[in-house]
């Protein structure tokens, strides 16, 4: 009898433990880090290519250029103090977002490659501290700054400061460098 | 007959002028320029009047010099021995230049090689203000926290002193005061969530003497028993803990990025605490101490003699670390030691630097948010209808960077007037919610600027100390960014961030001349003597710095959040001015 109790409290321990394993397991499928790996380091940085042209692997966003992802990477820009360094997309201490010609490459492999490695003249290196699914989202909202996303998916208002006209001193609008 | 009355007519003007001699404006000069300030009572003034108003007209440019750099140049050169000593922007090269030879050739180079990662955790460009001459020693900070000493006749370092951590968001713009055998230096990083300090070196070996913190415990903000502040509200044990909640103080700002002064009879430096972090009021309440304050201390010990916060629970990033000119002025029939300071919210503190007591605090620029001081408290008046925090409050006058930012002031005992480079700029500010994360930015506020009343974003204007009031001013269309100098020919130069270096009359602020640089001026002017006796004026042209950003950080300025909302007020500046840094040196003919 005893021996019996004993197997079924054991059972029970083994049955709760795969059920909240299962969904930590679920979790971590998300997370898949190995993906840095595979998509980081095949962004190419240089257009010159040794002996000719090569095919370029080909990255997409997992997170695709969803509007889902592209608010959540909107909200994590603010969180992580994006928006410290690159203001809404103007820059400040970072060079700005909103804009066509990129230092470091404006694919979503090279975004990728930015943010999990930092960038030698200021651009902190966050890998390990976002996890991988947010860096996309992250990926997709910068893109979406730059008019690489679809409009559609693109959110309409940011949060930011609304801008009160008379305050404007000249405008400059729809500038890109 | 006549040969006698004129000498006892000057022996009698010598003795009238007795008394001023001893006045602490009345600064030796050798027509040398030592350190940015040009002397410890920080006057800007040089005695040399070849250059007057009346020929001024004839300046002519003598020589540049390119640093190849393209970031905002903020420094002051420095003249001593023949030899101009120039620190760039980062990377931070001091270059010796030989005035001996024709067209001044480089004697030597020294390069620090700070951490290219140190640009990530500079507010506001990526600036540097120059160096400090003392005993045959140059010395200046690098952007990535380190203090170095290099001989200034070999340009080989001396010592390297590491002091603080650009992963806690830490980094060094100022220029170091050298005191007593004392290198004082501080750090920047008020938008990072730093905890300020002070601290000063052994001028010998780059050992650290001392430092003193702007928040935290007595001991570590070197109050102790000599600490006599004038008012009731800055006495108590360990405000620096007591006035913030929990343990915010660690992360409170109040940076070192100061100015700094030196009384020699008083054996007393003073320098002010920049803001408190984050910008977002609400998230920090309490008075905040010690930011936006000016302190008084021992040279050699850094300990506090006196204090006094000139903006308790700063609301608007006003950072109390301006200039502090010293002077000894005639003031309602009595001689009073004061100093001089133009705060960033707007109004000139003209206090007595013996005890830390205000004696005027009267508006040198347009604001709207405060009323007054009140003088038995010392405490400031806040409006409350611009108080800002969770919420958004528009037509805030100054703006964050103040009535006027580090940009230094100059003072002539000929006129007794302070001639200000200033701002006119007001803001709107929505405070939010601010995420520490050591190393990052922790501002919690978006702003955006834009001109104040007139529409004119600068102005330079002549301040009467003694009777806290305006002289005269002069409009200017971007924010007035750079030093003044002023000298005992009667002109003051200055540079506009539109690349215009002027010079003005400085009894009416007539302008007398003007040369139109290859980039906008934010650098400090000097005037010295040449080895061939001539005077000479030099300046720094490079646009940048926060007002700069614009151009030197190629900022899109659809958002108008952009470079702490800066960016708003200067969309034009790229149609003035291009970016690179060039010294020019002026003679007459
Ligand atoms: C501490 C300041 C700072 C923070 C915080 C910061 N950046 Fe940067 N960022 C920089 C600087 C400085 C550079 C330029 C680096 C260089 O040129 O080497 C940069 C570069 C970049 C670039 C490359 C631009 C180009 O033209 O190639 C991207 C993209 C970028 N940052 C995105 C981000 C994102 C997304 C975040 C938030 C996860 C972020 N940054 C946080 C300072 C910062």
């Amino acid at each position: 009898m005893r021996k019996l109790a004993a197997a079924g409290i054991a059972v029970l321990a083994l049955i709760s433990w795969t059920l909240t394993s299962c969904q930590r397991e679920k979790r971590e499928l998300r997370a898949a880090p190995v993906r840095r790996a595979i998509y980081g380091d095949a962004a190419r940085q240089s257009e010159l290519q040794p002996g000719g042209p090569q095919t370029e692997p080909q990255v997409t966003n997992p997170d695709h250029a969803n509007a889902w992802s592209i608010s959540e990477g909107q909200r994590l820009f603010e969180w992580y103090n994006c928006v410290g360094c690159h203001s809404h997309g103007g820059g400040g201490i970072g060079p700005p977002l909103i804009k066509k010609h990129w230092i470091y490459g404006g694919q979503p492999a090279n975004l990728f490659d930015t943010i999990v490695k930092g960038r030698p003249n200021g651009m902190p290196a966050w890998g390990g501290r976002i996890p991988e699914y947010q860096v996309w989202q992250i990926v997709a909202y910068v893109r979406s700054l730059a008019g690489e996303q679809p409009f559609a998916a693109t959110p309409v208002r940011t949060d930011e400061l609304e801008q009160k006209p008379t305050t404007i001193h000249n405008k400059v609008q729809g500038e890109t460098r | 007959m006549h040969g006698v009355r004129t000498r006892q007519l000057r022996l009698s003007t010598l003795f009238l002028m007795a008394p001023a001699i001893a006045q602490i404006q009345n600064q030796p000069d050798d027509g040398q320029w030592p350190m940015p300030a040009k002397n410890y009572a920080s006057t800007r003034y040089s005695t040399l009047d070849q250059i007057n108003t009346g020929n001024v007209k004839n300046l002519k440019l003598a020589w540049t010099f390119s640093t190849g750099m393209t970031r905002g140049h903020e420094a002051a050169p420095l003249v001593v021995n023949n030899t101009m000593y120039i620190v760039t922007p980062f990377p931070n090269v001091l270059y010796a230049l030989d005035l001996t030879k024709p067209g001044a050739p480089v004697k030597w180079e020294y390069q620090p090689h700070p951490s290219p990662a140190s640009q990530g955790v500079a507010c506001c460009d990526v600036v540097n203000r120059g160096a400090a001459y003392y005993n045959g020693r140059v010395y200046y900070n690098t952007l990535d926290v380190h203090t170095v000493a290099v001989d200034a006749n070999t340009g080989k370092e001396v010592w390297n002193t590491k002091l603080g951590d650009i992963n806690l968001g830490e980094s060094m713009t100022m220029a170091p005061l050298v005191v007593k055998g004392k290198v004082i230096v501080g750090n920047s990083g008020g938008e990072f969530g730093v905890r300020g300090w002070l601290a000063g070196l052994d001028a010998d070996t780059g050992t650290i003497a001392w430092r003193a913190y702007a928040t935290g415990p007595d001991k570590d903000v070197l109050i102790g028993p000599n600490f006599k502040p004038f008012y009731e509200s800055e006495r108590g044990k360990d405000l620096g803990v007591k006035s913030w909640q929990g343990d915010t103080w660690k992360i409170g700002g109040g940076p070192g990025w100061s100015w700094i002064s030196y009384d020699p009879g008083l054996d007393l430096i003073y320098y002010g605490t920049g803001n408190p972090g984050p910008w977002n009021p609400d998230m920090r309440p309490g008075d905040n101490k010690w930011a936006c304050t000016l302190f008084a201390r021992r040279p050699e010990t850094g300990e506090a003699i006196w204090a006094y916060q000139l903006n308790p629970h700063d609301v608007h990033d006003y950072d109390g670390i301006n200039e502090n000119i010293l002077l000894d002025l005639n003031i309602k029939g009595q001689t009073r030691k004061v100093l001089a300071h133009p705060d960033r919210n707007g109004r000139m503190y003209i206090m007595d630097r013996t005890n830390g007591q205000v004696i005027t605090a009267e508006p040198f620029a347009f604001l709207n948010t405060s009323e007054y001081v009140d003088l038995n408290t010392g405490r400031l008046k806040v409006n409350t209808a611009k108080v800002t925090g969770f919420k958004t409050v528009r037509d805030i006058c100054p703006a964050a960077p103040g009535g006027k930012d580090w940009q230094p002031s100059s003072f002539s005992p000929k006129t007794n007037l302070i001639y200000i480079p200033h701002n006119n700029l007001c803001m709107e500010f929505q405070g939010v919610q601010a995420n520490y994360i050591a190393g990052t930015p922790y501002v919690g506020a978006n702003v955006r600027m834009y001109a104040g009343p007139g529409g004119n974003r600068g102005e330079v204007s002549a301040y009467d100390p003694v009777n806290a009031k305006t002289v005269w001013a002069v409009k200017e269309d971007f924010p007035a960014w750079s030093g003044t100098v002023v000298t005992a020919g009667d002109v003051l130069f200055y540079g506009t961030m539109d690349g215009w270096f002027k010079a003005l009359d400085d009894r009416s602020g007539n302008l007398l001349w003007q040369f139109k640089a290859g980039s906008g001026i934010i650098g400090q002017p000097v005037t010295y003597k040449g080895p061939d006796g001539k005077q000479y004026v030099a300046v720094l042209s490079g646009v940048g710095g926060w007002a700069g950003a614009v151009v030197a950080g190629g900022i899109n300025t659809q958002d108008g959040t952009a470079a702490l909302g800066f960016a708003n007020a200067m969309t034009d500046l790229g149609k003035h001015t291009t970016k690179g840094g060039t010294l020019y040196v002026f003679a007459l003919p």
